[in-house]
C-alpha cells in the first residue's frame, strides 16, 4: 500500500506583501461593485460588470490563496476547463430559454 | 528495461503515482471543490432563471442595514481568507503556535460573518420575509433568497467547526501542514461563492430611489 504523495504539495507560499495587495485588490473591487449598484445602468450591463468582476475576484482567491498559481499546470488543465465546460453546458441551457421567455414577454 | 516499464506502469496503475504532484488529501479536496462549485452554480442560475421569469421580482434591499452589512460582511469573510493564507504559510514553516494563531482569527472572523448574517435574516424575516412569501413580490424571492443564502452560511458553519479540529490537531502535533492546507482550500472556496453571491443576491436587488 503506497503512501500516495502524503506530504506533497506543501510548497513554500508567496510572500505576506502579495498576499496582501491581493487582499486589498479584492477589498478594492467589492467597492467598485457597490458603487456600480448606485449608479444608474442597464441592467444586462450592469449584471456582465459585476459577474466580470467576480470572475477576477475569483481568480485572485483561486490563484493567489489557494495556491493554483504554484500548483503542477496538468492539474489547471485538468481542473479549470472541466470546471468551466460545466458551468458552459448549464448556462447554455439557461441563456437559451431565458431569452425565449423574454421574447415572449415582449 | 523491459521490467522497469513494467513496473512503473503497474505502480501508476496501483495508485503508486501521484500524477499532480499533491497527496491524495488535497487532491481530494479539489475534487470536492469541483463538484460543490457546480452545486452553487445551478443554485444561482436557478435563481436567475426564477426571476428572470418573474416581472415583479423585488429588490427590497435599502443602503442601510442591508448592503451596509452585506459589504461588511464580504469584507470580514475576505479578511479570513487573509489570515487562513498566513495560517497556511506558517503551517508550510512549521511554525506550529503562530499558525494556531492565524487559524483562531480565521474562526473568529467566520463566526462574525455567521452573527452578521443571521442579523440580516432577523431584520429581512421583521420585514415579513419567509420562504413562501413576503411583501414585496414574487413568493419565489423568499425560496431562493434563503436557499443561496442559507446554503452559503452552512458551508461558513461547516468550515469553522473543521478550522477548530484543525487547529486543534495541529497544535498538538497530529495534523500536518497539509492537513493545514487542505483545510484553507476549503475556506478560501466559502470566500470564493460569496464572492458571486453578494453581487447577484444583494447588488442586484438593492431597492430603486
Amino acid at each position: 500500500m503506497s503512501d500516495h504523495g502524503a506530504g506533497e504539495g506543501t510548497h513554500p507560499a508567496a510572500s505576506a506583501k502579495t498576499f496582501l495587495w491581493v487582499w486589498l485588490a479584492l477589498v478594492f473591487l467589492t467597492g467598485v461593485e457597490v458603487y456600480l449598484g448606485y449608479i444608474e445602468l442597464e441592467p444586462k450591463l450592469m449584471l456582465s460588470i459585476l459577474m466580470g468582476l467576480s470572475v477576477i475576484k475569483a481568480g485572485l482567491i483561486i490563484f493567489w490563496f489557494m495556491h493554483l498559481k504554484y500548483e503542477k499546470p496538468s492539474l489547471k488543465f485538468w481542473l479549470i476547463p472541466a470546471t468551466v465546460f460545466c458551468i458552459g453546458m448549464m448556462l447554455l441551457v439557461f441563456f437559451w430559454d431565458s431569452f425565449r421567455l423574454a421574447a415572449l414577454r415582449s | 528495461m523491459h521490467d522497469v516499464k513494467q513496473d512503473a506502469m503497474s505502480s501508476v496503475w496501483s495508485g503508486g503515482a501521484s500524477p499532480f504532484a499533491m497527496g491524495s488529501k488535497k487532491l481530494g479536496m479539489w475534487l470536492f471543490i469541483v463538484s460543490d462549485s457546480l452545486t452553487f452554480s445551478a443554485l444561482l442560475i436557478a435563481y436567475s432563471y426564477a426571476r428572470l421569469n418573474s416581472p415583479n421580482w423585488p429588490r427590497p434591499f435599502p443602503f442601510s442595514p442591508s448592503i451596509v452589512f452585506s459589504t461588511i460582511m464580504t469584507v470580514v469573510l475576505l479578511a479570513s481568507s487573509l489570515t487562513m493564507v498566513m495560517g497556511v504559510a506558517a503551517a508550510a514553516r512549521g511554525d506550529r503556535g503562530t499558525t494556531v494563531k492565524w487559524i483562531l482569527a480565521t474562526m473568529f472572523f467566520g463566526t462574525t460573518f455567521i452573527v452578521l448574517h443571521m442579523r440580516e435574516w432577523f431584520h429581512l424575516m421583521d420585514e415579513g420575509l419567509r420562504l413562501t412569501s413576503n411583501p414585496w413580490g414574487s413568493p419565489l424571492f423568499g425560496a431562493v433568497f434563503f436557499g443561496v443564502t442559507g446554503l452559503h452560511m452552512t458551508h461558513v458553519a461547516i468550515g469553522v467547526i473543521y478550522l477548530g479540529i484543525v487547529s486543534l490537531g495541529f497544535g498538538r502535533g497530529k495534523f500536518t501542514p497539509e492537513d493545514v492546507e487542505v483545510s484553507g482550500l476549503y475556506w478560501h472556496f466559502v470566500d470564493l461563492v460569496w464572492m458571486f453571491v453578494f453581487p447577484l443576491v444583494y447588488i442586484m436587488s438593492i431597492s430603486p430611489k
